[in-house]
């Protein structure tokens, strides 16, 4: 995944709580194979059924921070949603709160999940709202939000940050471990459940 | 020090623990379906990777699968290329699959269980967040993301930070006609759709003890309607007599040495909460959801509810958002409202007892005219047992269709849809703003309250029939 160290860019109000990944990209996109290319199915129903939803409003064409209300991302475990989200232009999306998956499945990827306490973030969307063209920084060496000379810090686990800073994906950082996987398997009860062979 | 059940089932399967790291935990039981996996397979091809332990993974074909014709080729290309995607995958990489016309084909969620595969103390990963559903049992098992399926596939390990622990304690007797999806969906409605957020609930106390496998599958899977990572119920002997005999279930001596393990899974006495939520279930009563989300539920006897009367400012917007899209009016009872269809099915409630209960408010009646009623066996296992029964002949003769196994319009990745502003009483899981179809809204029941519906029409209660009008157009 790409690295994350710093971004500054425009950021997007999304006042709905409790957004599922069901609204982030519907099903019907889910039946794709590849890991790209779903900019397309983006919030596709919401874009469709309201005309003023904030993605359509031509002042945050381009925003790349979506500043969202609490419980963003609850639901299902599809990662389409954080792969819809990055190929729609986003490398951070802002929250009080989020879906425990989704945070997850975002750390994956390389799109920085910002927890922000709910004043905060509702303070954001006021200053985005006033002007859609405000610049905002988000830096992960820091841990900080910054816009129009507010600073306001965030918290992150310091292994997650240091994957997201370097780039790192799991599994590679898991086979540096395979021993201590062998030694476990040597030590799994011969009872436990097996798929194969077929009975 | 004391513990609980999730932290003992969890502690055992730690591989690595390392200051400042994640635990890296090993997974017992890793399933596959065509959804989530294609570019977690691509991902372990493109890093000349291999499947670590195909003896630990299984795979089956549910959520594109259509229900009917099922043994033509699908129609729609790209959920075909998905299902094949599947089956080269399964084929290149050794994995068992059980495709479509198999017969243990099915919801991945149901078919773990029904095989055996599903037993106590053991972690279980899906990319599917409904594998909640198999803490049943005893598991500790939670929904992943593809790249995490990756992992697992790769490694059968994820790496995992320490959940925090929630109880759910229902004491007392469930009153007639009200079931364990009631319980959850109470659940849910009392903390709301992220209230068990970083979680692992433990449903706990009389009530839960006394329901059956099936039935507690229903409420842990739902778990992550409430934002949990993971429901979970103590293993007792009707967990084990469920589980014995089953075809991957331990026998012999290693059912013995098996059940000598299951029998200490059970949280200490002394053990501490981080959250308690208590139930008294005789207080419940058939809920039903009103609004877009799994937490906007109400009993039945209640109105559809007024925004205007919601302090919170956060909770007062998605309500009017949910009625604007459900096409409601504040006030309305919720006995009025009419539905288009009833779907039975689902990882929630398409297994046999949910089949059974809704068959028997049906047995000898007909449904609504103006409604149509799915009834999606979760699996062919399932659909096997209901026609073994004659309980297809009881659904088809009240005017129901009869499908095959899948998740079907659950989810509506097959062409079981709602059509825009139809609107449906489904023993599914997510009432979500097109979730059943563009435009569809979804009101969530349990099997007896949809067995109900479809005979009226209306959202009702089994408490509520009243057969006379049936019983005059019959000529009786």
């Amino acid at each position: 995944m790409d690295a994350f160290t710093t971004h500054t860019g425009t950021a997007a109000p999304l006042r709905r709580s409790a957004v599922d990944t069901d609204q982030i990209i519907p099903a019907e996109y889910l039946k794709r194979i590849t890991r790209t290319g779903f900019e397309d199915g983006l919030f596709s129903a919401l874009r469709r059924n309201e005309p003023d939803f904030v993605l359509n409003r031509p002042e945050h064409a381009g925003a790349s921070i979506l500043v969202a209300g609490p419980d963003f991302g609850t639901g299902s475990s599809r990662e389409h949603a954080v792969w819809a989200l990055l190929d729609g232009g986003f490398r951070v999306v802002i929250s009080s709160r989020f879906g425990d998956i989704f945070r997850n499945n975002s750390t994956k990827s390389g799109l920085l999940t910002v927890l922000l306490p709910q004043e905060e973030v509702e303070r954001l969307q006021a200053a985005v709202e006033a002007d859609p063209a405000l610049p905002v920084t988000v830096d992960l060496q820091d841990r900080a939000v910054s816009y129009s000379g507010t600073t306001v810090p965030f918290e992150i686990e310091d292994y997650t940050r240091w994957r997201l800073l370097e780039g790192l994906d799991d599994v590679g950082l898991t086979e540096r471990h395979l021993s201590d996987v062998e030694a476990y398997e040597a030590d799994r009860p011969s009872w436990l459940p097996r798929v194969l062979p077929v009975p | 020090m004391p513990k609980t059940l999730a932290e003992k089932v969890y502690e055992a399967h730690v591989v690595r623990r390392a200051d400042g790291e994640p635990d890296l935990l090993y997974i017992d039981l890793h399933l596959v379906h065509e959804v989530t996996s294609p570019q977690a397979f691509d991902g372990l091809r493109a890093a000349g990777r291999t499947v670590r332990r195909p003896d630990l993974t299984m795979a089956t074909e549910d959520h594109n699968v259509p229900t009917l014709d099922i043994l033509a080729p699908i129609a729609d290309p790209v959920s075909r290329a998905q299902v094949e995607a599947l089956r080269r995958n399964a084929a290149e990489f050794g994995i068992r699959l059980a495709p479509m016309g198999d017969r243990d084909q099915g919801i991945v969620h149901v078919i773990g269980p029904q095989l055996g595969l599903t037993q106590p103390g053991t972690t279980i990963v899906c990319g599917d967040s409904h594998t909640s559903t198999h803490g049943a049992f005893g598991a500790l098992a939670f929904g992943i993301g593809t790249s995490e399926v990756e992992h697992v596939l790769a490694t059968q390990t994820l790496p995992q930070y320490r959940p925090k622990q929630m109880a759910v304690t229902v004491d007392g007797e469930l009153p007639p006609g009200v079931s364990s999806k009631d319980i959850i969906l109470a659940v849910i409605a009392r903390i709301g759709t992220n209230g068990a957020q970083g979680h692992v609930i433990e449903y706990r106390g009389s009530a839960i003890e006394a329901l059956s496998m099936e039935a507690r599958m229903t409420i842990c899977n739902m778990s992550i309607e409430a934002g949990a990572r993971a429901g979970l119920v103590a293993p007792d002997e009707t967990t084990f007599a469920y589980l014995q005999g089953r075809p991957h279930a331990p026998q012999g001596a290693d059912w013995d040495a098996a059940l000598e393990h299951w029998r200490t899974l059970r949280t200490d006495e002394d053990a501490v909460f981080d959250r308690e939520v208590r139930i008294d279930a005789a207080s419940l009563t058939p809920y039903v959801t009103w609004g877009t989300n799994p937490g906007q539920g109400l009993p039945i006897s209640e109105r559809v509810p007024d925004p205007a009367d919601l302090t919170d400012e956060d909770e007062r917007r998605a309500a009017e958002q949910a009625l604007a899209y459900m096409g409601l009016t504040p006030g309305t009872p919720l006995r009025e409202i009419e539905v288009d269809t009833v779907f039975l099915g689902s990882c929630t409630n398409g297994r046999i007892e949910d089949l059974r209960i809704a068959a028997e408010l049906l047995r000898g009646r007909r449904i609504d005219p103006g409604t149509r009623m799915l009834v999606v066996p979760g699996s062919v296992g399932v659909k096997t047992q209901a026609e073994a029964e004659g309980l297809d002949r009881v659904f088809v003769e009240a005017g129901a269709e009869w499908r095959g196994a899948g998740c079907s319009m659950c989810l509506g990745m097959n062409p079981d849809q709602l059509s825009p502003g139809e609107r449906s009483a489904s023993t599914s899981n997510r009432n979500f703003q097109g979730r059943q179809g563009k435009g569809g809204r979804t009101h969530l029941v349990s099997p007896s309250v949809a067995a109900a519906t479809a005979l009226t029409g209306k959202l009702t209660a089994p408490a509520d029939l009243d057969f006379t009008a049936q019983l005059e157009t019959a000529g009786v």
